[in-house]
Order: C-alpha cells, then sequence, then structure tokens
C-alpha cells in the first residue's frame, strides 16, 4: 500500500460558455496589454492523496469517486485525472 | 468639495453611498463611472460594496487593474482620503493600497448581519471623530471578508496603529464568538501608515439613517462625517 496524489480539474465541456473565464481574459488581461491571450477557461481543482496498492488502483478509486460522488456534473462538466506522483 | 463614488461594473452599494453623502452628511457627492474618473477633479473618493466583474478570479482583483485605480494611488499619496467599503476593501487590497489579503469567511457562506465593531484607532481621516474603545454598530454582508496578513504583516499592523476596527461583543470585548467571518485577530478594518486610507468590511451607508438601519444605529455616519470634516481642515487630531 502507498499514498497516491491525483489531481482532478473539473471544467467546463468546450460547448459551454465560461463567464468566468471569458471576463478574466476580457476585463484583465486583454485591457491590461495581453492581447495576444487567446482564450481562458476556469475550473476547479482537488489534489487527492489517496491509499492504494499502486497508481492503477489509485486511479481507479479516483474515478469511481468522481462518478459517484458527482464531484462533477456530468451534464455540463469536463472532469480530467492526473497521477501525480507518490506521497 | 466634492466626493466621488467609483462605480465599476457590479458595484451595487453605489448609489446608497452618494445617497447617504448627499442627502445625510450634506456635502457635494457624484457617481463616477470607473473609465471616467479622474484624481484632480475631486477630494476624496469612496470605492463602494458589491461585486465588481462579478468577483471573477478574485473578489476585486480585477477592479484594481482600472484605469481608475492610478488615479486612485495618486490621491492616496497626495494624502487625500481613500475609503474602500467591502468590495471596496478588497479592491484597496488586491491594488496593494492596504496590506494582507481578504479570503473567503471560514463558515464558508455568505454573511449578512449587524455586528459590533470595537474602534481601535480615532486618529484616522474618517474616525478622528469617534473615540477609541467605542463600540459602533454596523452590517456586514459579504462573502471574503476574512481577513489574512502573515505573521510579520500582522504585528506591523498591530504596531503602526493600522488596525481600525475589530469584531467585538456589545461591551466591546474582542472575543472569538464575536469573529463572524475567521478574520485573524477579529480585524474588520485597517487603515494605511498615513491613516488617509481606509478599507473596512462593514457597511457605514447602511447604518447611517435610523429609519433604514431598524435597529436605530446610525453608527456608520461616523466614518462620513469624519472624512467630510477631515476635509474642512476641522480635523483636530489628525491622521498620523
Amino acid at each position: 500500500m502507498g499514498t497516491y496524489v491525483l489531481e482532478v480539474v473539473i471544467e467546463n465541456k468546450p460547448t459551454a460558455r465560461d463567464p468566468e473565464g471569458e471576463t478574466i481574459l476580457r476585463d484583465l488581461m486583454h485591457r491590461n496589454g495581453f492581447e495576444m491571450v487567446r482564450n481562458v477557461r476556469t475550473g476547479k481543482y482537488l489534489r487527492i492523496e489517496v491509499e492504494a496498492g499502486s497508481s492503477e488502483e489509485a486511479r481507479e478509486i479516483v474515478f469511481r469517486m468522481c462518478n459517484d460522488l458527482r464531484i462533477f456534473n456530468p451534464v455540463i462538466h469536463a472532469c480530467s485525472i492526473k497521477e501525480a506522483g507518490r506521497k | 468639495m466634492k466626493i466621488a463614488v467609483i462605480q465599476f461594473p457590479g458595484s451595487n452599494c453605489d448609489l446608497d453611498t452618494v445617497y447617504v453623502l448627499r442627502h445625510v452628511i450634506n456635502v457635494d457627492a457624484e457617481l463616477v463611472w470607473h473609465r471616467e474618473f479622474k484624481a484632480d477633479a475631486y477630494d476624496a473618493v469612496v470605492l463602494p460594496g458589491g461585486f465588481s466583474y462579478g468577483d471573477a478570479l478574485r473578489a476585486g482583483v480585477i477592479a484594481a487593474y482600472s484605469p481608475a485605480m492610478k488615479h486612485v494611488k495618486e490621491m492616496a499619496r497626495e494624502g487625500k482620503p481613500v475609503l474602500g467599503i467591502c468590495n471596496g476593501f478588497q479592491i484597496l487590497v488586491e491594488a496593494g493600497l492596504l496590506p494582507g489579503a481578504l479570503l473567503r469567511n471560514v463558515t464558508l457562506t455568505f454573511i449578512c448581519k449587524w455586528v459590533y465593531l470595537k474602534l481601535e484607532n480615532d486618529r484616522t481621516a474618517f474616525t478622528w471623530k469617534g473615540r477609541r474603545g467605542q463600540v459602533l454598530k454596523m452590517p456586514i454582508a459579504h462573502n471574503e471578508g476574512c481577513y489574512f496578513n502573515d505573521e510579520k504583516g500582522l504585528r506591523e499592523l498591530h504596531d503602526n496603529g493600522q488596525v481600525v476596527f475589530r469584531y467585538s461583543n456589545a461591551r466591546g470585548e474582542v472575543v472569538p464568538e464575536a469573529n463572524p467571518n475567521g478574520s485573524l485577530d477579529n480585524i474588520a478594518g485597517i487603515c494605511n501608515l498615513e491613516g488617509n486610507v481606509l478599507g473596512l468590511m462593514p457597511h457605514p451607508e447602511r447604518a447611517s439613517e435610523p429609519i433604514l438601519s431598524g435597529n436605530g444605529s446610525h453608527d456608520g455616519r461616523i466614518i462620513f462625517e469624519s472624512m467630510v470634516e477631515f476635509l474642512r481642515g476641522e480635523a483636530v487630531a489628525t491622521a498620523r
């Protein structure tokens, strides 16, 4: 057993608008000299430490949990899970 | 004498503040769109409460980059009174005019209620008409009002007398139970070293007329009256 770190990022699906990202892009970045920025999407970040026998198992647990506990709303959100090593 | 109340997209206490200045304090006050604000046209400026830019990224951060803030900084440098209420306080902090940060309330809830405040510094442009230790009653209404600073920054604030208001009980005791949002040392409002820039989470403009406060409080007037009479040169105890 070991402690595995996984990063979960939840953002709106590409087809859904992200008003917060649009505001940051337009009113903060473009208005203050960073016109070269093309797009900003905001999201929610969860850094999860989980006890598991292997990294595959850790990933499987987090994947199942994100679905079972409705960590994201599948109607509107895209959820990505990234392994960030062992603790 | 003319006082500006800056309106950002998402400000919502702007008109209340203009009303209090004009009709309760009886001073010339003007609502100014943030893109049109110029420092030299005004003797003092108020950044009102609300949700500028919908609190995108962090409350106050986008407004802190508005061209208006260059003018606000110029006024602060010249010693003119600069008052930030609620979202205005958040903007002043994000603009670097006041130290520290305002985090999400520890309760993780929006808090809207009347609180007691102990006046800790009666030598600022906004509080010289009060007296140290006095208890004021004002409402708060915010989601990100939990004042934070690092150990060194916090010590400096206390050492320099920059802590102006702290949440207290009705007897003026600064106790944990009186802390609504988890602010360090119950801090509700702070000023700059010179005492001409004040930021506070409570809303003095909602506590300026007994008929509107519903509990008889008009304690918020102290802040506006101090500011206006400071400008009229009536301040005996001037800002440090």
